[in-house]
């Protein structure tokens, strides 16, 4: 869409207010979205799961009997009294290192989620309201990133770069953009035509202001659903990448790493593999059944069943 | 409909140039970095020098690129740094083996969630249905590997030994001649799609049986089998079609872990080895061609789209 062609005062006797909606109605469009989710047992469920396995995270470094590098016993030890779920395969204790694993995963899941829907968020948007060559141009660009499953880019630059915190997230983050932006743009094409949008150009506002101050507010409710989305996949993909072994490098205590470097004694002293397993599966469920919770109220889906 | 299948066509080939360009710009444009990232931060310069040599990395950015990929659209995918052996040797018999494991995989699974779907919708809002539901909502989130380390941790090690822990198949076989050892990772993908099928065909269905012909066919006096099969499931089955061709595509992605986690020898676990080896031409070769596939198979599920759908098909004309 170009500039509005509309350069007349609007009428002053029927002023023309640009908002979309007025703040207090925001405010309660968030408000009805989360109390529609919280209505439904499963995404309580998952509420419960995900603030449960974030205050493990957070948390488990302070009531860690041991330090995660200690060696406190025999490498792939069972469970004894020095150490309450044994040794992993150097002998340091499993308990301790699980409970400052979490904190990896979570970090640097959450920062890839919030980089990714960020600028996703932003492309989408922009895409929807300037729309022509430059939507069409964004679109193909994200073509170009969705072209490769999500693993596959990030080993391929973890190939080129070498492994780094930053780069994973990076890595992550920008792998989502695409698939956000493309949702994001959906959403926000219906509202591109909206009266209240034209009322805003006509008035004059900013390309920037219409964007962020018109449009998205209106797509609360999909922006809500990919964040969850993203953070359920960031999750997933950050402990592959760990888990593969080309992430985080050892000695560092992480969930996905820990399943690596006990696997092949997991015969012998499977504690090492299982509480990090069960931690990022507990993490991924919590997550999914809190977004399906939001795109279930999205759509008005909010009986308690 | 044929304009709009050579338009979807030229924009996947088009797609895959743009891929080629990003996986080179990736593993080779950047300056000093394919020889030095081979060979490490303690090669000697003679080496450095050999190695630029063979990779013809002293000539420009661009004519380095064209010989490239002139090479890899000939079958010429380049010598593996780590091995010395053409890449094209190491990973043919791999590629069969991964394109096994996905086509036992698909095979079993998208009629499976299918099935699982249409049961779902029938008995909506009972506890079939809000067991499934949840359980398929659950199993969605997991990440492959967490999927497979739980069927090693049940099937193959601790609780029982049904099946090997890792899928040792012997140089110069084929999966195909080893079915135990594909089991697993098959059953593990199979775990990892189904539920995204088996949702979207639950959400389908119960959104056709409530059309106005579900309704008149039960008020013919039809059987409910004949009901649920002939008529509504054929009219349902569209965006189950479309989500299994994109799950087919992003099974190329799952290989890499779930091959991994089992050692199954494909294209997978290969390109796990060759980024820890950091062998540049086998990761060029294998990233390009798990890229393709996934271009080709979401250029099928498009078409299968408009195949299937009537109102689509004579939109374009």
């Amino acid at each position: 869409m170009s500039t509005p062609a509309i350069t007349a005062d609007p009428d002053p006797a029927h002023p023309v207010h640009p908002a979309a909606a007025p703040p207090a109605m925001r405010q309660r469009q968030w408000s009805v979205l989360l109390r529609g989710t919280l209505r439904q047992w499963r995404a309580r469920i998952g509420l419960t799961i995900f603030v449960f396995m974030v205050i493990v995270a957070l948390g488990g470094p302070l009531i860690a009997p041991d330090s995660p590098d200690q060696f406190v016993t025999a490498p792939n030890s069972p469970p004894s009294s020095q150490a309450l779920f044994g040794g992993d395969s150097l002998g340091r204790d499993v308990w301790s290192r699980f409970l400052h694993g979490g904190s990896s995963v979570l970090g640097m899941s959450v920062s890839a989620t919030l980089l990714g829907v960020g600028l996703g968020l932003v492309v989408g948007l922009t895409a929807a309201y300037i729309g022509g060559i430059a939507d069409e141009v964004l679109m193909r660009i994200a073509d170009v990133f969705m072209a490769f499953p999500q693993i596959v880019l990030a080993l391929l630059l973890l190939a080129a770069f070498g492994p780094s915190v930053p780069l994973i997230i990076l890595i992550v983050g920008l792998s989502h953009a695409p698939r956000v932006a493309r949702v994001i743009r959906g959403a926000s094409l219906q509202v591109v035509e909206r009266d209240f949008v034209k009322a805003a150009e006509a008035v004059g506002e900013s390309r920037s202001r219409i964007i962020f101050g018109e449009l998205l507010p209106n797509v609360t409710s999909p922006l809500l659903v990919e964040l969850g989305l993203r953070l359920t996949y960031s999750i997933g993909l950050i402990a592959s990448i760990n888990f593969l072994g080309v992430g985080l490098q050892p000695p560092k205590a992480d969930w996905g790493l820990m399943i690596q470097e006990n696997r092949l004694a997991v015969t012998v002293q499977p504690w090492g593999v299982l509480l990090p397993v069960l931690a990022i599966a507990l993490l991924t469920i919590g997550t999914n059944l809190l977004t399906d919770g939001f795109a279930r109220a999205a759509i008005g889906i909010d009986r308690g069943e | 409909m044929s304009r709009f299948l050579l338009r979807r066509i030229l924009l996947g080939l088009l797609t895959l140039l743009l891929v080629s360009i990003v996986v080179f710009a990736a593993t080779q444009a950047l300056p000093g970095n394919a020889a030095r990232a081979i060979l490490g931060r303690n090669a000697t310069p003679a080496r450095l020098a050999a190695l630029t040599q063979q990779l013809h990395l002293d000539r420009s950015v661009f004519a380095q690129y064209f010989s490239w990929l002139g090479h890899i659209l000939t079958g010429n995918l380049g010598i593996s740094a780590a091995t010395q052996q053409p890449v094209s040797q190491l990973i043919s018999g791999r590629i069969l083996n991964s394109g096994f494991l996905v086509l036992v995989s698909a095979i079993i699974a998208i009629p499976l969630s299918i099935a699982l779907g249409v049961w779902m919708a029938v008995s909506r809002d009972k506890p079939a249905d809000h067991i499934l539901s949840t359980v398929t909502l659950a199993l969605a989130a997991l990440p492959e590997f967490v999927i497979g380390i739980a069927l090693v941790l049940l099937l193959a090690t601790n609780v029982s030994h049904v099946f090997p822990a890792v899928s040792i198949i012997p140089p110069g076989e084929h999966a195909w001649n080893a079915l135990n050892v594909v089991i697993l990772p098959a059953a593990t993908l199979i775990i990892a799609v189904t539920p995204y099928i088996a949702r979207i065909m639950r959400a389908s269905m119960v959104e056709v049986l409530e059309s106005d012909y579900v309704t008149m066919a039960r008020l013919k006096g039809l059987p409910n089998r004949t009901v649920i099969w002939r008529h509504a499931v054929p009219n349902a089955i569209v965006p189950a079609i479309q989500v299994s061709a994109l799950q087919l595509a992003y099974m190329a992605g799952g290989v890499v872990v779930v091959e991994y986690v089992f050692n199954f020898p494909g294209i997978g676990s290969a390109l796990v080895d060759a980024v820890g080896n950091r062998d540049v031409p086998e990761v060029q070769a294998l990233a390009i061609i798990i890229a393709a596939v996934y271009v080709v198979v979401n250029v099928v599920a498009d078409v299968l789209t408009i195949v299937v759908t009537p109102r689509l098909r004579t939109a374009g004309r």
